[in-house]
Formats: structure tokens, C-alpha cells, sequence
């Protein structure tokens, strides 16, 4: 395949990567709190778990929040429900509900605990970009991640990945406190304690790039059954050059009407820099349009 | 302005950078070569009307502020339904189009309104019609950036077309490397 000379949206990548980054943060500092005040680990697990379910049980109500979307009635929005409706008598799969995000920026997703708890989001931002086939596309691909039940699998390697740490912590725990015993002083203890966060956090880094890796494969799943649904692969794949990249960068919002007006009217504080971002939960635009180019050849070639 | 200026969330007025609209000329050149895009002999200075200073206000004051003479073209003024106002200068020359919005940003900073002024654009037409399409180039003053336009109908824009510019002016122009600073001007009035 020809190299693209198209790229990533950093500012989502980095987003993402921010916010899982808080969340596995947000668990170590938890469970060390715990830890410190003398819970027992029995406990920490508990709690631990309990907070990966509440997350998984909420998974609709988290995403909607955070992305600022309402969910639509087909009155509201109809062709985007006309659409969700061919593709789920077509896929034969229960109807979720549909939602749009008042944004800019073309993206949309799919979450819920399960499909019939499902809820399909759509950006205002691709609405307007894409023409209904691509839209159709890109809809396709995000009930995929519904029928995959998604949202499941990545809680549970979530989960996992933080007991991978926690089991290194207490691991780390208890050769701490076994064999020296008295000896040790205080110096040495701090030195172990360091030694006890450093390699924790290091499981912990280590968990989440394996859950990125998985979530990239999710996403090649979701292309490919998305585009076998419609039964046109090239058509996702338009889409995906319409709406990822340097095109999906080029806003539809008006100059004198932008928000971020600020922007033009004062000198920014800091400027915009793009930020390199190493970690991804979405593969490369080149392997998932390469992987629709030979999907398309098997389909329809 | 630095990290302390953003920690403390200050910001201060942006004056306007004006010489870097002397490249379009040039560039101009390179559309004409590549794209086959002619000036359209239509450009326009987008300001925000103050509530304030009243006396400026009325296009006549605004025409003499600007101290125009109406020998070298047609000079107008227009209120866009944004509550924007737009001075339109008609010129075939695209050289004197620049010369002149120039000179409007140059007595309007003089006048202490720098800080108002928000984009100029120049229009450019296919020189054998229908061609691909017409393109505006956009200045932001407060980057001194310039950045196409290619609106295609409401509220769709054909960003091919516009990349392509890019790619073709990158070495001329100082071009806006921010893809999401490129923000539309729906029914603008310049042609």
C-alpha cells in the first residue's frame, strides 16, 4: 500500500491516553490508601472490583456524560435513527438507543453493558461530514462493538491488568517484611518502599499498553465485521479518510461564531503544540484501511 | 507570554500582523500555475463592529477613517448577519487589492482598532470556468497565517481542494500549520 501522508488526531489519542492513564492512577493511589490504613488485601480486591463493575454497569450513563451527549428520538434525528434501524434488522440485532454529541469534532462510539443495554452516539461534527452511506459505515462499525460486547471485555482486562499490580505490590510486600527483619533501618526501609512503588507502577504501565493493544485489535474486529455488515468495505473506509487524519481536522465551525474566539481576538498563553503521543487504543489509519482494501477484493473482487 | 501568563490565565490583545500579506502575490502565481486560480478581484477586511465607539460606526465615518480616495476602485461597506462588518474592495489587480487592504488594516491599527480586526480574504476563481472550484484565501491577522477556504455549498467545504492549496503554497506563503484553525466563514460576502 501507498504510504499516506496522513495522520493521527494527537489531541484524541492524548485525550484518551490522559484519561486511562487518571483512571489506572486514580485505582493505585486507592488501593495504596487502603493499604496504608490497614485494610486487609481481601478487602482492597473487593473494592477494587466493586469500582471496575460500578464503571462497567455504567458504562452508558460514564460515556454519555463525558462526551456532553443527549439521547435522540427518531422525531429529533431521523435520519440518523432510519439508519440505525436498517442496520439492526439487517445485523438482527436489538435496536440501541441513539444519542448525539453537540461537537465539532467527527467521531462517534458505542457503549453499554450489554446490547440490549446498548446506546450509539454520533457527533454533530460527523453528521455533518459524511454523506448517509459513509455515516452508514461508521454506525456499522460502532454496532459491531455492541454485538462484541466490547465494553465487557475491556473492563475485564482492565481488571485484570490492575490485579497484575496488586499482586506485584504484595509480592514486593512480603519480601519486604520476611527474611531481614530487625535489621533492616529506616533508610533501608524507604529504599524498598521506593522500590515497592517503582515496580508497581512499571506492572501497572505494562497492563496498560496490553490493554491498548487489545482495544487496537477490537477495533480491526469491529472494521471488519462493520464493513461485512454493509458489504462495502470501501465505503468504511472513506469514511474513515473523511473523518480521521488531516481532513478531519478542518473544522465546520464558523470563524466569527467559535467558541474559541479568544483565539483570534487575544495571543493564546501557551501555544498549541502537537504532542507526540505513544500510545494508542485505535490502530493506524494505513492497517485499517489496509486491512478494508483486502476486504473489499474478498468481498466484492 | 509564557507558562506563568497561563497558569495565572492572563492574556493580552494580539496586535495584528500585516507585512506577511505582501506574499500573496507571489503565491498568487503558483494557484495561477498549478490550479489554474485567478484572482477574482474581490477582497475583504472582516472586523468586529465596536458598541462602544459610536462615532465609528456609520460606513461614512468608517470610509473616512480609512482615508480612501475612490479613484482606485470600488470601495464598500457591508454587515454580514453574524453582526460582523466587511470592507470590500473591488480591484482586478490582485496587487492592489493587497496594497489597499494593507492600508485599511495599517490606519485601522492607527486608530487604535487592531485588536478588532479578525481576517482578511481574497478571493480566487478558476480562470477557465468551471475549473475545480473557487477558493478563498483567508489571513488571519492576529497569526498572520494565511489559510484556504473552499465552501461548496451551506455548510460543506471541499477539503480536498483546500490540502491541495496547502500543499502548493506551503514554500510561498506562511500557511497555517494548525488544520484546526482553518475554521469556516459560512456565507461569506467576498467572491
Amino acid at each position: 500500500m501507498a504510504k499516506t501522508n496522513i495522520e493521527k488526531d494527537h489531541g484524541l489519542d492524548v485525550r484518551m491516553f490522559i484519561t486511562g492513564l487518571a483512571l489506572v492512577l486514580l485505582y493505585a493511589i486507592i488501593v495504596t490508601l487502603l493499604l496504608r490504613f490497614g485494610v486487609s488485601f481481601v478487602f482492597v480486591i473487593v473494592i477494587g472490583a466493586g469500582l471496575l463493575f460500578s464503571q462497567y454497569y455504567f458504562s452508558d450513563k460514564i460515556a454519555m456524560f463525558s462526551m456532553h451527549a443527549h439521547e435522540v428520538t427518531p422525531a429529533e434525528e431521523p435520519r440518523l435513527h432510519q439508519i440505525v434501524d436498517r442496520l439492526c434488522l439487517l445485523g438482527n440485532v436489538p435496536k440501541p438507543r441513539v444519542g448525539v454529541a453537540e461537537m465539532d469534532m467527527p467521531n462517534a462510539f458505542a457503549t453499554g453493558r450489554s446490547p440490549s443495554h446498548a446506546v450509539i452516539c454520533a457527533t454533530r461534527g460527523i453528521m455533518t461530514r459524511l454523506n448517509d452511506e459513509e455515516l452508514e459505515a461508521v454506525l456499522a462499525h460502532e454496532l459491531s462493538h455492541v454485538a462484541h460486547r466490547d465494553v465487557a471485555i475491556m473492563t475485564i482486562a482492565s481488571g485484570v491488568g490492575m490485579l497484575a499490580g496488586l499482586v506485584g505490590r504484595i509480592a514486593m510486600w512480603g519480601a519486604m517484611f520476611s527474611g531481614g527483619g530487625n535489621n533492616r533501618d529506616g533508610e533501608q526501609m524507604v529504599l524498598l518502599e521506593i522500590a515497592t512503588w517503582l515496580i508497581s507502577i512499571v506492572i501497572y504501565v505494562i497492563a496498560y499498553l496490553l490493554t491498548m493493544a487489545l482495544s487496537r485489535y477490537r477495533e480491526l474486529a469491529a472494521d471488519r465485521s462493520g464493513a461485512i455488515l454493509i458489504g462495502k468495505p470501501s465505503v468504511l473506509a472513506s469514511a474513515l479518510v473523511h473523518i480521521t487524519g488531516d481532513i478531519g481536522k478542518i473544522p465546520r465551525t464558523d470563524l466569527r461564531k467559535s467558541e474559541g474566539m479568544n483565539a483570534f481576538f487575544f495571543a493564546p498563553a501557551l501555544a498549541s503544540g502537537t504532542a507526540a503521543s505513544l500510545f494508542s487504543t485505535h490502530p493506524s489509519l494505513e492497517k485499517r484501511l489496509d486491512q478494508l482494501k483486502k476486504l473489499e477484493i474478498e468481498l466484492n473482487g | 507570554m509564557g507558562l506563568r501568563d497561563a497558569l495565572f490565565g492572563r492574556t493580552k490583545p494580539a496586535a495584528p500582523k500585516l507585512d506577511n500579506l505582501f506574499a500573496l502575490p507571489t503565491a498568487a502565481l503558483t494557484l495561477q500555475s498549478q490550479l489554474d486560480l485567478v484572482t477574482s478581484g474581490e477582497a475583504g477586511l472582516c472586523f468586529k463592529a465596536g458598541s462602544g465607539e459610536s462615532s465609528i460606526t456609520s460606513d461614512e465615518d468608517l470610509t473616512q477613517l480609512l482615508d480612501f480616495d475612490e479613484s482606485g476602485g470600488k470601495v464598500s461597506f457591508t454587515t454580514d448577519d453574524l453582526g460582523f462588518k466587511w470592507l470590500l474592495i473591488h480591484d482586478p489587480d490582485l496587487g492592489n487589492l493587497v496594497t489597499r487592504i494593507h492600508g485599511a488594516n495599517t490606519s485601522m491599527v492607527e486608530h487604535g482598532l487592531g485588536e478588532r480586526l479578525l481576517c482578511a480574504v481574497f478571493g480566487f476563481v478558476p480562470a477557465t470556468p468551471p475549473g475545480e472550484g473557487s477558493v478563498r484565501m483567508v489571513y488571519l491577522l492576529k497569526q498572520g497565517t494565511f489559510y484556504p477556504f473552499a465552501p461548496t455549498g451551506k455548510d460543506q467545504r471541499d477539503n480536498e481542494l483546500e490540502l491541495r492549496v496547502q500543499s502548493f503554497l506551503g514554500s510561498d506563503l506562511p500557511m497555517e500549520k494548525d488544520l484546526s484553525r482553518w475554521m469556516a466563514l459560512w456565507n461569506l460576502p467576498v467572491n
